[in-house]
């Protein structure tokens, strides 16, 4: 429906008509929730701006902390403004030093590798559960459900003995591939697939197509937004993770950024400002990757959250 | 789940092709099942889950050291020693209070969030980036922001309080208060998540449910009452326990804010795993340690396929 009105219409408009929809669905929900009176809606502004002041407090500060001097940062009585000004010295220093860009690009290969990953290894064990028959299959499938149980950081110290033993530890191998393991999205994406009228793979079927020409070309391009969801989910908490690389990995040159920035910063001692930096620096991709896909990782949170119901 | 798929491709006719099923070479066969669709998953699931959490078990059994030696079979003796050492009811006590003083918050501050930002008031989009964008930071920079405004003597918090004319709290350094330091951290951090599941919930209750209501002339907190607290009954089961299982595996936070201190007032268990194997190198003794880990986090999964298969029941 969407889709033909755009194409209709320019962008703009169809912004417009959807900002349009959207506040009348708005003005009816708060009719439904809230009533007709003033006083609840003014109420529930003042809570909602209340949170929201708070939630954002603490990264306001952190960022206001990184434009500082050491000195201005525990100047006391606190303040917004620092007497010095502003400086961007800290940023400049950390990233002289070289390493917050290469743990940058650490982070970006360990987590674009466990996604591409776990998002084909997962779609094809969904796929052989969801479409196949085969001696076992329900077996493993209860094998894969009950290990969702398993909290990975029970199994730090084998895991660790394992790589050392095969000669993977500080290789990105060792933090890519225990990752891969994502039984959740397994299910996750059984789900989906289960759901997908069988309708339409009969015909390509009669067409003498195989497993593989079904998956590809009837139950892969119906299943973008889960697909999407899960991939979103994935990267999020790969880019996040921080227990198994920091284990696993202790070359420097390969460290991630949430190992990585902890590590620096005990090697300075305490400097809150040149801290809030890094914080800072550590945080910008994701913050930037919110902005960017606000929509689907909210909805891939809550599709994948709840276990895709 | 419930019913076999009818149509498999290696065993179904191929009316296009010239040769009958039974001449598909045994490869082309092989490449078409489900096994070979499986492969890849079942040998990443084999090598590290499976096979880690057996090796993890062995050593359970053994004496032995991450730094070489030991590795002799000592049946239960770390297991025993497990259950008489005072360091790991301390710890596995730690992880029960922090489970239990951040669940609470962060089920219901989340609740209470989704529901206003529900109620269709100006501002969704920034209403949600503020409650959820801190879900998507790194643990660095969640730890050492709060460190920051946590700090005994600049920091923003104890300065807040001396405005207000009050004593300043060692939030980190006072054994009886730094727990609920690391929970405000770890409430602030993840309340997004809950949130999001809950607004996912909400968006799911029927209009026609209120409207009908709203014709009876219910009043707006009845509503709240009596259809979207009871429509998100099940929400919150799901919320809870998985909550409850997050909580109980924290480690990061700690790890980065405390190291456990002061005095392992704020150690978990699973940071007792790592500081038995990984500093006191008794990687045997710290396999024991977090199987029985293993065993209480299994009583939570079990509790939640049981809300889940209820609620299925009840639809």
């Amino acid at each position: 429906m969407s889709t033909t009105l755009e194409a209709a219409v320019p962008a703009g408009l169809a912004r417009r008509e959807r900002v349009r929809q959207r506040r009348e669905e708005n003005r009816k929900r708060r009719a439904l929730s809230l009533g007709p009176g003033p006083v609840p809606r003014v109420l529930g502004m003042a809570a909602l701006t209340l949170m929201a002041a708070v939630w954002l407090l603490p990264f306001a500060w952190a960022l206001v902390t990184s434009f500082k001097t050491e000195p201005d940062a525990i100047a006391l009585p606190l303040s917004w403004i620092p007497a010095g000004g502003f400086t961007l010295e800290q940023y400049a220093s950390l990233f002289a030093t070289g390493n917050i860009q290469r743990w940058m690009v650490n982070s970006l290969v360990v987590a674009v590798g466990v996604t591409a990953l776990t998002v084909v290894v997962s779609a094809l064990a969904a796929y052989a559960f969801s479409r196949t028959i085969f001696r076992g299959r329900r077996v493993l499938f209860w094998c894969t459900v009950a290990a969702i149980m398993v909290p990975p950081q029970l199994m730090i110290v084998p895991l660790f003995q394992q790589m050392v033993g095969w000669n993977l530890a500080d290789t990105y191998w060792a933090v890519i591939l225990p990752q891969v393991v994502a039984p959740v999205m397994v299910f996750i994406l059984k789900r989906f697939f289960d759901r997908i009228p069988r309708e339409l793979e009969e015909a390509a079927r009669m067409d003498g197509a195989g497993n593989w020409r079904v998956l590809w070309s009837v139950v892969l391009p119906l299943s973008r937004p889960i697909l999407a969801a899960v991939a979103i989910f994935v990267f999020i908490s790969a880019w996040n993770n921080f227990l198994w690389p920091f284990i696993v990995i202790s070359d420097p040159d390969l460290m991630t950024l949430p190992v990585g920035i902890p590590n620096v910063l005990s090697a300075y001692g305490t400097v809150y400002a040149q801290n809030m930096a890094a914080s800072m620096v550590a945080a910008a991709p994701m913050v930037l990757v919110f902005m960017l896909f606000q929509r689907q990782i909210v909805s891939s949170v809550a599709t994948t959250g709840l276990g895709g119901q | 789940m419930a019913a076999a798929p009818p149509v498999t491709a290696a065993a179904a006719p191929r009316p296009r092709s010239a040769a009958p099923p039974a001449a598909v070479p045994l490869w082309q066969r092989v490449r078409d099942s489900g096994w070979a669709f499986l492969l890849p998953f079942l040998l990443v699931y084999g090598a590290f889950l499976l096979w880690p959490l057996l090796y993890g078990l062995w050593l359970s059994l053994t004496d032995t050291s991450l730094v070489g030696g030991g590795g002799d079979l000592v049946g239960l003796a770390n297991y025993a020693e497990a259950l008489t050492d005072p360091m790991v009811w301390h710890t596995l006590g730690n992880t029960v209070y922090f489970t239990l003083i951040s669940t609470v918050p962060l089920v219901l501050l989340a609740l209470v969030m989704a529901l206003l930002v529900h109620s269709g008031l100006p501002g969704q989009w920034l209403w949600r980036l503020s409650f959820f964008a801190p879900f998507l930071l790194p643990v660095a920079t969640v730890a050492l922001v709060w460190q920051w405004l946590f700090q005994g003597d600049f920091g923003f918090v104890n300065q807040m309080l001396a405005g207000l004319g009050s004593e300043g709290v060692g939030w980190l350094s006072d054994p009886a208060v730094a727990m609920w330091s690391i929970a405000i951290t770890t409430v602030w951090w993840t309340v997004g998540f809950n949130f999001l599941l809950y607004l996912a919930a909400l968006q799911s209750v029927p209009d026609h449910l209120y409207e009908a209501a709203a014709i009876d002339g219910a009043g707006a907190w009845s509503r709240l009452w009596s259809i979207t607290l009871p429509q998100l009954r099940g929400t919150t089961g799901i919320v809870v326990v998985l909550q409850l299982l997050a909580s109980m595996k924290v480690f990061d936070q700690i790890y980065i804010m405390t190291n456990g201190g002061p005095d392992d007032a704020t150690t978990p268990v699973l940071l007792h795993v790592y500081d038995v194997g990984f500093t006191g190198y008794r990687i045997g003794y710290g396999a024991a340690i977090s199987f029985l880990f293993l065993a209480i986090v299994v009583a939570v999964s079990l509790a939640q396929l049981w809300f889940t298969a209820r609620r299925r029941a009840q639809r």
